[in-house]
């Protein structure tokens, strides 16, 4: 069975919209300060706000998507939204500008994802959403891979081209939009349900209340508050290492193409040996990641071993978790679900950072891992003994025909 | 429309998208070659050997044309004078009468940022990496330690958060360490919040005592730290990126002065004999580590606003009495070598 063309037409749109992101994002530190002569002081402290913001109008982008029934239109609203932020760039000219733009393309991606992903749901067999999901996470994560390289080339050629950055990220952005608008066909998941005649009921938050469903959303909070961020990783990585340290800002590079080169193979695990048992076994890697920071021979080996163990960990339970949610909840409600599980994870991981800011100052940075990594596999064992009945093989389409 | 004439008009606006960005990049490329090629827009001159040892004011030529960005110097007595251009290539420089310190941004399609020490010649002595754009730098009086402050910019978006690295290092090869390392007293309690942050080091004629700005929940204080005992203390609150009067008697620096969150510097001076604090009356955002010219004149940065990329160095009476000056034209990042 092949991936449908619906998935890799989305694929692309995300692409694009990644390229028009990222390659700005890459740029902002430096325009910030070298082109506008402002200090990135402030630049940080709205990081945690849009995080929080961004998880709100995620579940608010999911309930609309249900609620109408129109997965594509929603998603496509976000999409035109970061587009139109990256047209305010052009114009935008102080530090208050800035950040307005920023927050209204993370308000975009906010609103787009859980719809997307619905999307994606509706178009894939059951029994292969991992792969479908994998699929869509690589074509992803080239967006996100070229968008900085993208915008460093622009600079090289054009030390101050800042506007030429902007206006290639505003078309991409723009292709993206149209892509999404014009090739991508306007299911309506509930609808189809109805007139099938497999559903009747409209959208309620009741359908949310699948027991499995629940039971993810428990492990998935559970895992996300001892997932302490790439950042840390990063910074102990630099801390130890010449060559990390001379590569910094590009480590988040390398761990985007571990993510690519993993993305389709885990999600076809997914399908295969059970998505419960990938997203957990996911967290292995992720644990041997923290491991890399403390063991005591750190050589380049290391640094490169830990971008792809992080990379794996993104490969095995980014798009896995929006397949799960997906597998548990009724269609014309996935959209809800998936946003759910989603800002589950995100608010559970914004918690973490915090709260593993406080340990490291009072434990130093190895006692601080330490209690992380310890804690993690206890975690691990109990997430992976409550997501044991989750793994039941996913009959395919025409099996659940022929068993109905 | 027919899926076929969707698929036709989608292709068709791709084109004209991303053909239109392309040429729109290749144009400003040609623009940006025709201004590096043109003559600079200063009196400028290659030769950088004739009176290497005089007094002088080194700096980053912000002039638009051949040889911007590149480290150049003017005689100390004639700072509107021909500038003698180098070669070395720095967003931000500090020289001192043996050594040249350089923070730069590599660019490429991998872009990356180093701080490179060199002599008086112009052989790199040492490189370190840095793991973000760059901000400041100083070598002590006496050439013997060297600092530097760089943004942690690597991450997209929010996986790092606004953090400054900066470590000092003697240019013999012992390295200090990351100020982070350091013990760090406010208010004489220990401070160890998670988000602790420190910037521009600033020496003094003694080489175990230096200033620098340290940062917490929002505050921000001049610190005084001692090399040998590993401390940072602070002395006074809301001053950051200070620098020391050659006589050791006053420290500069940039105070925020917003009553908004979008911070707002002026410069101010400190006695350290009496704790005086007095504001100078220039009126612009000024968000630089100041230079002093001598013991009553500082001099620093201002970004032109119309110019991207361009800035100018002022000069002002550290004693408040006096009006900013423009001291010299396209440029940026000065220290005064004599």
């Amino acid at each position: 069975m092949r991936v449908s063309s619906v998935v890799i037409t989305l694929g692309i749109v995300s692409m694009l919209t990644d390229i028009s992101s990222e390659s700005v994002a890459a740029i902002l530190p430096l325009y910030v300060t070298s082109a506008l002569g402002l200090s990135t002081i402030a630049y940080g402290f709205i990081d945690g706000l849009y995080q929080g913001v961004s998880a709100i109008v995620r579940i608010g982008g999911g309930w609309a998507s249900d609620r109408a029934d129109r997965p594509k239109w929603i998603a496509f609203t976000g999409y035109a939204l970061s587009a139109l932020a990256k047209m305010w760039l052009l114009l935008a000219t102080g530090f208050a500008a800035i950040i307005a733009v920023i927050t209204i393309d993370r308000l975009g991606k906010g609103i787009r994802t859980a719809p997307r992903d619905a999307l994606i749901t509706a178009e894939s067999d059951p029994s292969t959403l991992g792969r479908s999901f994998g699929v869509h996470r690589m074509l992803d994560t080239i967006g996100a891979i070229l968008g900085p390289l993208v915008a460093f080339l622009i600079l090289w050629l054009i030390p101050t081209g800042y506007t030429v950055v902007f206006v290639v990220s505003l078309a991409t952005a723009a292709v993206g939009v149209i892509i999404l608008g014009l090739l991508v066909p306007d299911r309506r998941p509930r609808r189809e349900r109805i007139v099938a005649g497999l559903a009747r009921n409209p959208f309620r938050w009741a359908s949310l209340t699948d027991r499995r469903l629940r039971r993810l959303m428990v492990v998935a909070a559970l895992l996300g508050v001892l997932t302490i961020g790439d950042g840390f990783v990063y910074l102990s990585l630099q801390a130890r290492t010449d060559f990390a340290a001379l590569w910094f800002p590009l480590l988040y590079v390398g761990t985007n193409v571990a993510f690519f080169i993993f993305a389709v193979p885990l999600g076809r695990l997914a399908d295969r040996v059970g998505r419960g048992r990938v997203f957990v076994g996911g967290h292995v890697a992720l644990l041997l990641a923290y491991a890399c920071t403390v063991v005591p021979f750190g050589g380049n080996a290391t640094t490169i071993v830990c971008l792809l163990l992080l990379g794996a960990f993104y490969a095995a339970t980014d798009g896995v978790l929006a397949a799960l949610a997906g597998q548990f909840t009724p269609e014309g409600s996935t959209a809800s679900g998936i946003a759910t599980a989603q800002t589950v994870v995100a608010l559970s991981r914004l918690f973490a950072s915090t709260g593993f800011g406080v340990l490291w100052f009072g434990l130093g940075r190895g006692g601080a891992v330490l209690v992380v990594t310890a804690a993690l596999v206890v975690a691990i064992v109990i997430a992976a003994t409550l997501m044991r009945p989750l793994n039941r093989p996913i009959p395919t389409q025409e099996e659940a025909r022929n068993s109905s | 429309m027919s899926p076929r004439v969707r698929l036709v008009v989608a292709g068709i606006l791709t084109l004209l998208l991303l053909g239109g960005a392309s040429v729109y990049g290749i144009t400003e490329i040609a623009a940006y070659r025709a201004r590096l090629d043109a003559p600079s827009q200063m009196r400028t001159t290659n030769n950088t050997s004739d009176s290497t040892n005089a007094p002088r004011v080194v700096f980053r030529n912000t002039a638009v044309g051949a040889g911007y960005g590149l480290v150049a110097r003017v005689p100390l007595d004639t700072p509107e004078g021909t500038r003698s251009v180098s070669t070395l290539s720095c967003d931000r420089v500090f020289e001192t009468t043996s050594h040249t310190m350089c923070l730069r941004i590599d660019r490429g399609i991998v872009t990356t940022f180093s701080a490179t020490l060199l002599d008086h010649a112009g052989n790199t002595l040492r490189t370190w990496g840095l793991p973000g754009i760059p901000s400041r730098t100083r070598i002590s009086p006496d050439s013997r330690l060297v600092a530097f402050t760089a943004f942690v910019t690597g991450a997209a978006y929010a996986t790092v958060g606004f953090s400054t690295a900066t470590e000092i290092t003697s240019v013999d090869g012992h390295d200090y360490g990351n100020l982070e390392t350091f013990g760090l007293t406010v208010d004489g309690k220990p401070l160890t919040a998670t988000d602790r942050n420190f910037w521009g080091v600033t020496f003094t004629q003694d080489d175990n005592v230096f200033y620098a700005t340290a940062a917490s929940g929002g505050n921000t204080w001049l610190v005084r730290g001692d090399l040998a005992a590993r401390t940072l203390t602070a002395i006074r609150r809301t001053a950051e990126c200070a620098s020391v009067s050659p006589d050791g008697s006053r420290i500069a620096y940039k105070k925020n002065v917003s009553t908004t969150a979008t911070a707002y510097w002026s410069i101010a001076v400190l006695d350290l004999r009496t704790g005086e604090e007095s504001m100078l009356p220039e009126k612009h955002d000024v968000d630089d580590q100041v230079e002093w010219l001598d013991d009553s004149t500082i001099l620093y940065g201002l970004p032109r606003i119309e110019q991207p990329g361009d800035s100018d160095v002022w000069s002002i009476a550290s004693s408040g009495s006096g009006s900013p000056r423009l001291f010299i034209e396209h440029a940026w990042s000065p220290s005064v070598v004599r």
